[in-house]
């Protein structure tokens, strides 16, 4: 029994008392969601935008009359190679920093700014996995489309794009988990995370094993959530592949 | 089957018995640190592989020489300290360690050797000019480093009574770069590291009143009494000859 009651005492004091609970994880899950969803968002649309330029460029340029709009793809496609290749080769904890403390060193809200750090870090990803995704639609696709009488940007809107979707559903998905558990070092920039929370515990009871765990099951929580919902998203978008 | 289990189990209740009162051995007293806390504990020479040296290492080892025990140091993470000391690991923590309500739940404390200040860094032209300013004007965002006693003393005092925010980071000098840059308006620090923050830092003072004075002390498992009483013996002896002052002062030269 005064094991339980141990227990319990331990309980108490990481979660109850002084509400610790309230104030440090519950308000830290909710900078984590927030900075991971606004990134995601961020990420997407950059991530996307970086990827047809990449195929845009990759797959016409050999075909286009030399003239202003291949000078101005080329110089698109040479920015987006150049900031994938930066983005991917520094690690994210590096980036944050520099965005928190070179870049906006001004700057007060470390919520902004990690969300610029991480919406920026997976656009590149985002990009690279888009791109797998619109290569590997088959050519055919695009030459019917454009033997139909649609141009260019039809073709990619209507036909390549929603197939392509659905082949990256699942690595797109992975790299939202990937980028949700990321965010556990914005703790760096003195925005109070999840993980930030755990630790502020940590060091006010002296007791690691209850807010890590629980910072833990929370995590995994969310990610099972996620994955659930993208596996919902999947099935719902595979009912046309068989008839 | 039923011997061999038996045995098995003699065997590792003796491993496990005799490590637990390993702590206790003959005339050896074991004390808890992280040599990472200049001028009270820190590596002379490379790190890890030197002598621990500093004002509490001198202090535990005059203290040794008066129980007749010899001293062992064991340098482990601040946080882990009070749980080696409850466990048994180490007799004794001593790591510039402040007494507080929430410590003293998990373990003893001796009598105060030495005082802690800490003090409040800001901007020489910045909005805060002294602690009524702080306390009275309300609404600066202090910085300060995670779990140090300048986090939880500002916690408690003014954000927990909604007249400030607290940035954590996670190094002291994190939060005095945000100050320099005017992410934040103060930071909350020990005396002793603010000193040396200020002198290459351009643009800061030190506040001349200190925010906090605290008592630096050596803790001991509760359930050990008998230890308490010797360590409190010796050191108070030490202090009273004089001879703690003595480190102090060797460490820390007065100005």
């Amino acid at each position: 029994m005064s094991g339980f009651a141990a227990l319990y005492d331990t309980f108490y004091n990481c979660f109850i008392q002084g509400d610790r609970f309230k104030l440090f994880m519950l308000s830290g899950l909710k900078v984590t969601i927030q900075v991971t969803l606004c990134a995601a968002i961020i990420g997407i649309c950059l991530g996307a935008l970086m990827a047809l330029v990449r195929v845009t460029h990759d797959k016409t340029i050999s075909i286009m009359r030399p003239g202003f709009a291949s000078v101005i793809l080329k110089a698109f496609n040479w920015f987006a190679k150049m900031c994938i290749t930066v983005i991917r080769g520094i690690p994210v904890v590096v980036q944050l920093m520099i965005w928190f403390f070179v870049i906006f060193p001004f700057s007060r809200n470390g919520i902004a700014v990690s969300v610029l750090a991480f919406g920026i870090n997976s656009a590149a990803y985002v990009a690279e996995i888009v791109r797998a995704g619109i290569m590997s639609v088959d050519s055919g696709q695009m030459e019917a489309g454009r033997s139909l009488g649609l141009n260019y940007i039809q073709t990619m809107a209507y036909i390549i794009l929603p197939q392509a979707f659905k082949n990256v559903l699942p690595t797109i998905c992975n790299e939202f988990i990937v980028l949700l558990k990321e965010t556990a070092v914005v703790g760096y920039i003195a925005v109070s995370d999840l993980t930030k929370g755990a630790y502020i515990i940590v060091g006010r009871t002296f007791e690691a094993f209850m807010p890590l765990i629980a910072a833990a099951l929370i995590y995994l929580l969310l990610v099972m959530i996620l994955s659930w919902l993208f596996g919902k998203l999947e099935r719902r978008l595979r009912a046309s592949d068989t008839r | 089957m039923k011997k061999l289990v038996n045995i098995l189990l003699i065997c590792l209740s003796i491993i496990t018995f005799s490590s637990c009162s390993g702590a206790k051995n003959d005339n050896k007293l074991i004390m808890a640190t992280n040599a990472a806390f200049p001028p009270y504990e820190f590596y002379e020479g490379e790190e890890g592989v030197g002598k621990i040296v500093g004002i509490d290492a001198e202090i535990a080892a005059l203290i040794a020489q008066k129980l007749g025990l010899t001293l062992e140091i064991m340098d482990i993470e601040f946080d882990s300290i009070i749980a080696a000391v409850q466990t048994g690991k180490a007799d004794m923590g001593m790591a510039g360690m402040t007494v507080t309500e929430e410590r003293l739940n998990s373990v003893s404390f001796s009598t105060s050797y030495a005082t802690g200040v800490q003090v409040v860094i800001v901007q020489e032209n910045g909005p805060i000019q002294s602690l009524d300013d702080l306390f009275d004007k309300g609404g600066f965002s202090i910085g300060v480093q995670t779990s140090t006693t300048g986090d939880l003393y500002s916690t408690w005092d003014l954000e927990d009574e909604g007249l400030a925010k607290i940035e954590r980071y996670n190094k002291g000098a994190d939060a005095v770069l945000a100050l320099t840059t005017g992410k934040v308006d103060c930071v909350v620090i020990d005396n002793e590291p603010a000193k040396s923050f200020v002198a290459v830092n351009t643009g800061l003072k030190i506040l001349d009143t200190e925010y906090v004075v605290e008592n630096y002390a050596i803790c001991i498992a509760k359930n050990n009494n008998a230890l308490l009483q010797k360590v409190d013996k010796a050191l108070n002896e030490l202090i009273a000859d004089g001879s703690v002052q003595k480190i102090i002062d060797k460490y820390i030269p007065a100005q």
